[in-house]
């Protein structure tokens, strides 16, 4: 129940967010200094969330197949592979080294 | 003159990446049902939340432990740019009545890039339209489709999906580092991560280095030649700049 509540929140929020966007007025568009926090912001909340979804398992640092699976990802984006295929040879790599017994 | 729907470019660079972009909600069906939400929690987030970043970011702080409002603050802030996309897209576009409650729900990375890459006005609108409602169509079915075959799965880390969710964040975060700023700002935000995350509740790290990072943007902002700006993840118009149809239009302001 309560996973449901916050899911409607996060989606008021996200949904007010954008509106906000078209009702605000357009002098606003020319804040560079908002674009940037904006950016900035995107940058950081994604780096972290690849970073704990790496090594956190809870409050916990923890080295497993989930690295190789960072390293592979990397790898195929590096060769400008397409979203859903980084993401296919991220599980194949998790998946493949808890096969070989690792993580 | 505007050129018919069937010929028009931005429909057409529309249609391509709603197509590519749709499909990988596969992706996030199948590791929202692995994070715990159920199938209809997962079809919520596609219908009403609608933005792959933030719906990433709210079942990546669920995978990990995290509470609910750590998850729906981390969703929160990730579509923060959404407001940014907003107001270039209503100087742009201009929508009226239920048209702007409509093209708020789906002004996201790939329907702002669409559009913003076209040069005339008829062909940002289009583009915009089919980008937007097509990739809300079929994200929504392909998230659907990836929940039912992510519920069906026994055991989800035996099939990687925990390693397919850290490809995923890095799938999404990998075209934004484009320049050194960009890098810099993502190893002190990953540093303030590995730091926080014995110290704090899981899902709260991923705050942390959002305080962190919006302090970077406000405190480091400086008046320039392009700063770490915002741009969308996407850049649907591939290919040499001075090619036809890959102009850098900007939003007439």
């Amino acid at each position: 129940m309560s996973v449901w509540f916050w899911i409607l929140v996060a989606c008021a929020a996200a949904f007010l967010t954008k509106l906000l966007g078209y009702l605000v007025p357009q002098k606003w568009v020319t804040n560079a200094r908002i674009a940037r926090v904006a950016g900035v912001l995107t940058i950081g909340l994604l780096t972290s969330l690849t970073v704990a979804n790496t090594v956190a398992t809870g409050q916990e640092l923890v080295v497993d197949a989930r690295l190789g699976a960072l390293v592979v990802a990397a790898i195929a984006l590096w060769f400008k592979a397409p979203f859903l295929a980084v993401v296919i040879a991220g599980a194949a790599a998790a998946a493949g080294l808890r096969l070989l017994g690792l993580g | 003159m505007p050129t018919t729907l069937r010929h028009s470019p931005g429909a057409r660079v529309g249609l391509s990446i709603a197509v590519a972009t749709g499909l990988y909600g596969i992706s996030f069906g199948a590791l929202s049902v692995s994070s715990g939400l159920d199938i209809w929690q997962t079809s919520a987030l596609s219908l009403l939340l609608f933005s792959g970043g933030s719906q990433f970011a709210f079942i990546g702080v669920i995978a990990g432990g995290g509470s609910g409002a750590a998850a729906a603050g981390a969703a929160a802030l990730l579509g923060i740019r959404n407001a940014v996309y907003g107001m270039q897209l209503n100087a742009l576009l201009h929508p009226r009545g239920w048209r702007r409650f409509a093209a708020a729900q789906v002004t996201i990375d790939e329907s702002l890039a669409t559009s913003t890459g076209q040069t005339v006005l008829v062909e940002q609108k289009r583009g915009f339209w089919v980008a937007g409602l097509g990739i809300f169509v079929l994200w929504n079915v392909f998230t659907l489709i990836g929940a039912l075959a992510g519920d069906a799965v026994g055991d989800p880390k035996q099939w990687g999906l925990d390693g397919a969710a850290v490809a995923a964040f890095l799938g999404l975060l990998w075209p934004r580092l484009r320049s050194k700023e960009a890098g810099a700002i993502a190893a002190v935000c990953a540093l303030a991560t590995v730091l926080t995350v014995p110290l704090v509740s899981p899902g709260v790290p991923i705050l942390v280095a959002a305080v962190v990072a919006g302090a970077i943007g406000w405190f480091g902002f400086r008046h320039g030649p392009a700063g770490e700006g915002l741009e969308p993840d996407v850049d649907p118009y591939p290919g040499p700049p001075d090619a036809p149809g890959s102009t850098d239009a900007q939003a007439p302001r």
